[in-house]
């Protein structure tokens, strides 16, 4: 039994069918990475797992970690173990880093049946976490993404995937508006995440992120619908030749 | 469910505190004339001035129309319905000490969440409880004696210091200055009145709670905290009531006068039966609150949290009269279910390079209506005076409204005014972050809105704060699911 499975996934926004029948699965330990031209439906396919309001499902199945994901709301599939990295992380003002990161943290503990965890823990892993992101100490007490740059941003998220240790983390294009030195302390965040029993879907346009952190899988998702799998090599191959010759093939 | 549905529903909560304490009340019949007046007087063995202070102002207030320019809708009043006296009995007079207090009282303190006597000691506060007209038990009153302190109902004081009541009621708030404080002015009963001796520096927190009980009563506290030079206080002012079916009209005063070099800092939460999810009940709540900076260096903060009341009409305002002067208002103001609150605070500055600082949050939800209006006002002799007014809205759902009406006038070509305005939705995105984390719908939207009014919870002091937060998440909860 895969961790993730997609089958025949239709879905639309604001009445716009934008996925046409996906069908995927990930296995647990696995790291894919899902690349397409803009407006292909990459976006819309973290999103419509994640449980965002406003993105239908029309047909298709999910299940996650052997459950059904599409009927739980959506703080119930982030408790169960799924993880959305924002491609914008929205600034949230007053409230700081630390203390939505520790109500998150205790929210899922809370789900899985442990206790609380107290503070000074809390502030030793937190601590330790940033340390792998290369994030200063003051950014505990700032408000939630107010006032960071890009790559603060998205160090931010990773810094919380790590505390918050998913069973899945999809990246939604965590690798834009990254310089090469921010994307390598990004990947090496990811990197620190991988094990056997967790699996990470990355979001990207780029294959230099896929340098990074190396996929098992690679999916080219183009007009709501992936039209090609592969290893590692189709994602260098698409580096080379763009998405044309794919949806070429596709339409033929 | 879309995260308007959401927060829509998250405004659904009923009112905590509702209850009503049966105590034998000794309470005047209905209605307003000069009998009442001098009535309310006598049972106080009130001195001369202070009858004559009532009976000038009755007489003005017959002249006066109810004013009717406030962003607020109500049915009219019927000043002649409303009881202006209503005490506890109380067995051999006043209560020497806790014990001696109605136990049925302290019950309803405890249900409140005020264990008098535990938790005023272990927090180091003193508790002047306002039981509907007559104060009922004071602590801490020796070591604030030992300081000098003087920190006792109205009413005590008007027996005891009758010299420095005389000197400054009616100072900063005449009995002329408004409708509603021209009312209070004839028939308040009691309150509570600070003196802090010049240099005095006082030892510990002051709190009140005040809380309306006797049906049909009408509610007329007056308060008067006098810093004299170098002194410093901080005063806290909490309210809960109970519910009830009629609207209740509370229309209290409060004075502060700092002199030179003092400080006085005044935070209030208020926790009003708001009416419930239809607006029927609920407190009508037409405050004056004004504070002068008579002296030099002198300065004046304060801070509120207001997320109860049907009707709020408050406006905690600042005369900057002293040179180098400094008055600030920090303010939450919550409007929900059908909520109606218009405040906002006036800044007048006199004195040269005086200064003052305006943070005005309004959330609204539900079919709450939330306005702020402020005045900021220079006169020629301030010369080098400034202000800096942030003035934000927060907007939950799609029937409420944030109104801002912020009226500047500078007559000195010296000086500096601010004004920055935002209005806010909490979106979707906020709260779909907050949700993906893990966070229930709730939590997220208490969460964000605690950020919102981050700047004016860190004013106030720690106890208060947290109760601030709570009470602001019990006003909103409810809702999501």
């Amino acid at each position: 039994m895969s961790l993730l499975e997609i089958s025949d996934l239709h879905a639309s926004v604001a009445g716009q069918p934008v996925l046409r029948g996906i069908t995927l699965a990930v296995e647990a330990g696995e790291v894919h990475a899902i690349m397409g031209p803009n407006g292909s439906g990459k976006s819309t396919l973290a999103h419509v797992l994640a449980g965002r309001p406003g993105y239908e499902v029309t047909a298709g199945q999910v299940r996650f970690d052997g459950q059904p994901l599409l009927s739980l709301a959506p703080e119930e599939r982030a408790r169960a173990g799924l993880f959305l990295g924002f491609q914008y992380p929205v600034e949230i003002p007053g409230v700081n880093n630390a203390y939505l990161l520790r109500a998150a943290l205790n929210a899922q503990r809370r789900q899985r049946g442990l206790p609380e965890i107290d503070a000074f823990d809390f502030l030793k892993l937190v601590k330790q976490r940033m340390q792998t992101m290369q994030i200063d100490e003051s950014f505990l007490s700032r408000g939630v993404n107010e006032g960071f740059s890009g790559g603060e941003k998205k160090r931010n998220e990773i810094l919380q995937m790590l505390v918050l240790e998913p069973k899945l983390a999809l990246l939604d294009e965590t690798d834009s508006g990254l310089d090469i030195d921010a994307l390598k302390v990004v990947a090496r965040g990811v990197n620190t995440l991988r094990s056997p029993e967790r699996a990470i879907v990355l979001v990207t346009h780029y294959q230099r992120l896929l340098d990074h952190i190396v996929p098992d899988r690679v999916h080219v998702l183009a007009r709501g619908r992936i039209l090609r799998s592969g290893d590692r090599e189709l994602a260098l191959e698409l580096e080379r030749r763009g998405y044309d010759w794919i949806l070429e093939q596709a339409a033929a | 469910m879309s995260a308007n549905t959401q927060i829509d529903a998250l405004v659904d909560r009923s009112y905590q505190h509702g209850f009503v304490t049966d105590i034998e009340s000794d309470t005047l019949p209905p209605g307003l004339d000069e009998d009442v007046v001098r009535a309310i007087s006598a049972r106080k063995r009130e001195p001369q001035f202070l009858l004559d202070f009532r009976l000038r102002a009755l007489a003005h207030w017959r002249k006066q129309k109810e004013p009717h320019w406030a962003q607020l809708h109500y049915p009219p009043i019927d000043y002649n319905a409303i009881s202006y006296y209503s005490a506890p009995v109380v067995r051999n007079d006043a209560p020497k000490s806790l014990d001696e207090v109605d136990p049925k009282l302290l019950a309803t303190y405890a249900k409140l969440g005020v264990p008098l006597h535990e938790r005023a000691r272990l927090a180091g506060v003193a508790v002047d409880a306002v039981f509907d007209s007559v104060s009922v038990a004071t602590t801490f009153k020796e070591r604030l004696a030992k300081a000098g302190v003087i920190f006792c109902p109205f009413s005590e004081a008007v027996q005891n210091h009758p010299a420095l009541v005389e000197r400054y009621l009616g100072s900063v708030v005449p009995y002329t200055d408004n409708f509603y404080a021209t009312l209070n002015s004839a028939v308040f009963t009691d309150g509570s009145f600070v003196y802090i001796p010049p240099g005095v520096r006082c030892p510990m927190e002051l709190s009140t709670y005040f809380r309306i009980n006797a049906a049909k009563t009408g509610q007329f506290e007056r308060t008067l905290i006098v810093a004299d030079a170098g002194s410093h206080v901080s005063y806290l002012e909490g309210c809960t009531a109970p519910m009830r079916d009629e609207n209740q009209l509370h229309a209290a005063v409060v004075e502060l006068v700092a002199l030179d070099d003092a400080e006085i800092k005044y935070s209030t939460v208020q926790n009003w039966y708001p009416g419930d999810a239809e607006g029927r009940g609920g407190i009508y709540n037409f405050v004056t609150k004004r504070g002068e900076c008579r002296g030099r260096n002198s300065r004046i903060s304060w801070t509120q949290v207001e997320t109860g009341s049907a009707i709020t009409w408050k406006y905690p305002s600042c005369v900057l009269r002293g040179e180098n002067s400094v008055g600030k208002f920090y303010s939450v103001a919550l409007a929900n279910n059908h909520q109606q609150a218009d405040t906002g605070t006036k800044m007048i500055h006199i004195g040269a390079n005086s200064r003052s600082t305006i943070v005005s949050k309004g959330i609204s939800a539900g079919h709450g209506q939330n306005a702020y209006r402020g005045l900021v006002k220079i006169l020629p002799s301030a010369t080098g005076a400034r202000n800096f007014t942030q003035c934000d809205s927060l907007l939950m759902g799609s029937e409420c409204g944030a109104h801002t009406f912020p009226y500047i006038e500078t007559r000195n070509p010296s000086a500096t005014v601010e004004h920055e305005a935002s209005t806010s939705r909490i979106s979707e995105e906020q709260l779909f972050y907050c949700l993906q984390r893990g966070l229930d719908a709730e939590d997220a939207v208490n969460m964000i809105v605690s950020g919102f009014c981050r700047e004016v919870f860190k004013e106030l002091p720690m106890e208060f704060a947290v109760e601030a937060q709570n009470l602001l998440a019990v006003s909103l909860e409810g809702a999501v699911g």
